[in-house]
């Protein structure tokens, strides 16, 4: 039920999924330093990538301790965040993903 | 000694100066430093103003660079925003003493999957303070987390663990906080702040508004526990402390006059004194405001500024008015001695009025200031208030050594000196105008009801309004009592005339006076000549007499001769019958 409702509400794609509307997916993970969260959402999202999109993705890693003008630049404050740049809308998940129900459901993969 | 300083530097809490408007006096010198300092309120009450003022009076007096992190304004928003206040912060940003940040806090983009922390804030925030030298912080609204981010028990623990983070880092940080149902803020942010809580109000009274900040809280430090006004304006913030001013200010001993002869007179003959508070009370037409332009006029003639607050005339109406009794006004207006600033009592509240009060006072630097009149801040109930404020003017009017002169509309049917007396205790010296009904006409009566630090008279004066500008006169006293005007004059007429009378009477005395002298003196001179006269007369016949006698002893002689008789004469017969004579004539 709010599986749907979610998906209608994304709009745009009617009918088709968005994977399939877009050949490279470009995810981007921000995390702090390698903490056990940052860890963990690094091994969650790409378990889910392998899963979900068929190697047509790339996941982007930035350490904000070490280029902390991310931060600034992409409006960073909870880590980890991911985000999907492309393709659009620009989504935010922040959390080390390990409700992978919530991550495909706020990529609008399900 | 040494002991002493080691005493006052364990109990003094080290203070960040903010150089906020009357902020420091009543905080012992400011923020407690180096620690966060949480400032709650309502919406519009001024919070995000206190902060960024904070920053840039720091960054600005103090060379101490400051973070301003908005999850609210965007950066440029937050830049015009406070541009209306003077603040120039592109170029403070541009100098690298402010560092603005707007983290923005979108809640249709962020979901949340497994656990997470503030870390990207931390570094932000970091960043932020390594880039400029940061010694303060002021976070605004962090609050906005808990409305967008999910899991309030995740945020509570990152932001009491940012709160730990600052403190470390020896930044003075403030925290602004929307006011919450009775609690201090919304989500109970006062629990991790503990070092110092200002409270922000922005409440409406009596169709005025007026902002009040308290401190509700601030360890390690005595501070001032009232509610103090404050205003928001063009020069920005300002506390308005009723007690941070003491009464420790030097007093002149110069005397200053008050622009009418006779009132100068009354005030044991030098006037007021510099420094001082005037009142000039009385009923509707009285005068008073001419008695304060005259002040106004003699002190420009002295070369001295004069600032003419005028709550019920405009300065054209005014300068007219004033002409018509031959105070000219305008001259020295245009000279640039004096200045007018006409408000209505009721376009803002009694802070506002304050504080645009003493901001032209601190511009002009006026040697006089005059209200005229004061009544007008009266508003219903707010007597108290009127008075604080007043307190709080002539505090400030004589730290800066202004003479002040205030003139108060007393209603014409209480007693004359009730009104006042609220603020009787600021004053120095108060004269009292009165209306004298007497012989069917009105006149106006002035007397100096209190005056301290000289002799001052105990006469009622007559005050009238000529065309060359006010006049004292004696009130008639006698036997009649205290009359004035026609009456005075028409008594004094009869005075005269009855003076005159008594004038002529004694000179008629006199007049008799002299002629009985002179009819004495001549019958002086005519007993004198009868005297005289007979005098003449009688040493005549003396003379006749004496010659007769001689004769007859010669012719007794002779005859004795011829009859050769031995009959002489003893020597003193001749003699005694001349006495005998002599007698006989006087």
């Amino acid at each position: 039920m709010n599986i749907k409702h979610e998906k209608m509400n994304t709009g745009r794609q009617k009918g088709q999924p968005v994977k399939a509307r877009c050949a490279v997916w470009h995810l981007r993970l921000y995390i702090a330093g390698q903490t056990l969260k940052a860890v963990t959402a690094i091994n969650n999202l790409k378990l889910i990538c392998e899963e979900q999109l068929n190697g047509k993705y790339r996941i982007e890693v930035i350490d904000l301790l070490k280029q902390p003008h991310y931060a600034h630049d992409d409006n960073i404050y909870a880590i980890p965040t991911l985000r999907r740049k492309s393709p659009l809308p620009v989504i935010s998940i922040i959390g080390d993903l390990s409700d992978t129900e919530r991550v495909l459901v706020g990529l609008n993969l399900k | 000694m040494k002991k002493n300083n080691v005493m006052f530097k364990r109990n003094t809490l080290p203070k960040a100066p903010t150089s906020i408007q009357g902020f420091d006096e009543i905080t012992g010198g400011g923020l407690p430093k180096g620690r966060p300092t949480l400032v709650c309120g309502g919406a519009g009450c001024g919070k995000t103003l206190f902060a960024m003022e904070f920053l840039v009076r720091g960054a600005t007096l103090f060379d101490k660079p400051g973070v301003f992190i908005s999850f609210e304004e965007t950066e440029k928003e937050l830049t015009a925003n406070v541009a209306s206040l003077g603040f120039d912060l592109d170029s403070l940003v541009a100098q690298k003493k402010i560092w603005l940040e707007h983290i923005r806090v979108d809640h249709k983009e962020i979901q949340q999957s497994g656990e997470y922390d503030l870390e990207g804030l931390f570094i932000r925030i970091h960043h932020a303070i390594e880039s400029i030298g940061a010694k303060r912080v002021v976070l605004d609204t962090i609050e906005t987390l808990f409305s967008w981010l999910p899991d309030a028990r995740v945020l509570r623990a990152e932001l009491q663990r940012l709160l730990r983070w600052l403190k470390k880092k020896g930044v003075t940080t403030i925290i602004t906080a929307e006011r919450g149902d009775g609690a201090l803020t919304r989500h109970g942010l006062e629990e991790y702040v503990s070092d110092c809580v200002i409270l922000l109000d922005h409440r409406v009274t009596e169709q005025s508004s007026i902002r009040r900040l308290r401190i509700v809280k601030y360890r390690g430090s005595t501070h001032g526990t009232n509610e103090y006004p404050f205003t928001i304006d063009a020069d920005g913030f300002s506390v308005l402390p009723v007690t941070s001013l003491g009464l420790d200010y030097i007093s002149s001993v110069e005397r200053i006059s008050t622009g009418i002869p006779r009132l100068d007179t009354m005030l044991s003959g030098k006037g007021y004194f510099r420094g001082s508070t005037m009142l000039v009370s009385g009923t509707a037409g009285t005068g008073k405001t001419s008695i304060a332009a005259q002040f106004a006029e003699a002190a420009c003639k002295r070369g001295e500024r004069v600032l003419f607050f005028t709550f019920e005339e405009s300065p054209s109406q005014l300068v007219r008015n004033m002409l018509s009794i031959g105070i000219k006004l305008e001259p020295w207006e245009k000279k640039g001695l004096l200045k007018f600033h006409a408000t209505r009592p009721t376009l803002y509240g009694l802070e506002t009025h304050l504080a645009t009060s003493i901001k032209l006072i601190s511009k002009i630097k006026p040697d006089i200031v005059i209200l005229d009149p004061i009544n007008g801040f009266m508003i219903g109930e707010n007597q108290t208030e009127v008075k604080t404020m007043l307190l709080r003017l002539v505090d400030f009017l004589k730290m800066k050594k202004v003479t002040a002169f205030f003139t108060s509309l007393t209603s014409e049917s209480a007693d004359m000196e009730i009104p006042d007396v609220h603020i009787s205790s600021l004053i120095d010296t108060w004269l009292l105008v009165r209306d004298l009904e007497i012989g069917g006409e009105r006149n106006r009566g002035l007397y100096v009801l209190k005056s301290r630090g000289m002799a001052h008279s105990n006469q009622i004066r007559e005050f009238r309004l000529t065309n060359d500008g006010i006049e004292l006169l004696d009130v008639y006293v006698g036997s009649e009592g205290v009359l004035t005007g026609s009456a005075r004059l028409s008594q004094e007429t009869k005075d005269d005339a009855e003076q005159l009378l008594r004038q002529q009477e004694i000179g008629s005395k006199q007049f008799g006076l002299e002629r009985k002298r002179d009819a004495m003196e001549a019958q002086i001179i005519v007993l004198r000549s009868e005297f005289q006269a007979e005098e003449a007369e009688a040493l005549k016949v003396i003379r006749i007499e004496k010659d007769i006698n001689e004769r007859f002893v010669q012719d007794k002689v002779k005859m004795g001769k011829s009859r050769r008789g031995d009959v002489t004469l003893k020597p003193g017969f001749a003699k005694r019958k001349n006495i005998n004579i002599k007698k006989k004539v006087i």
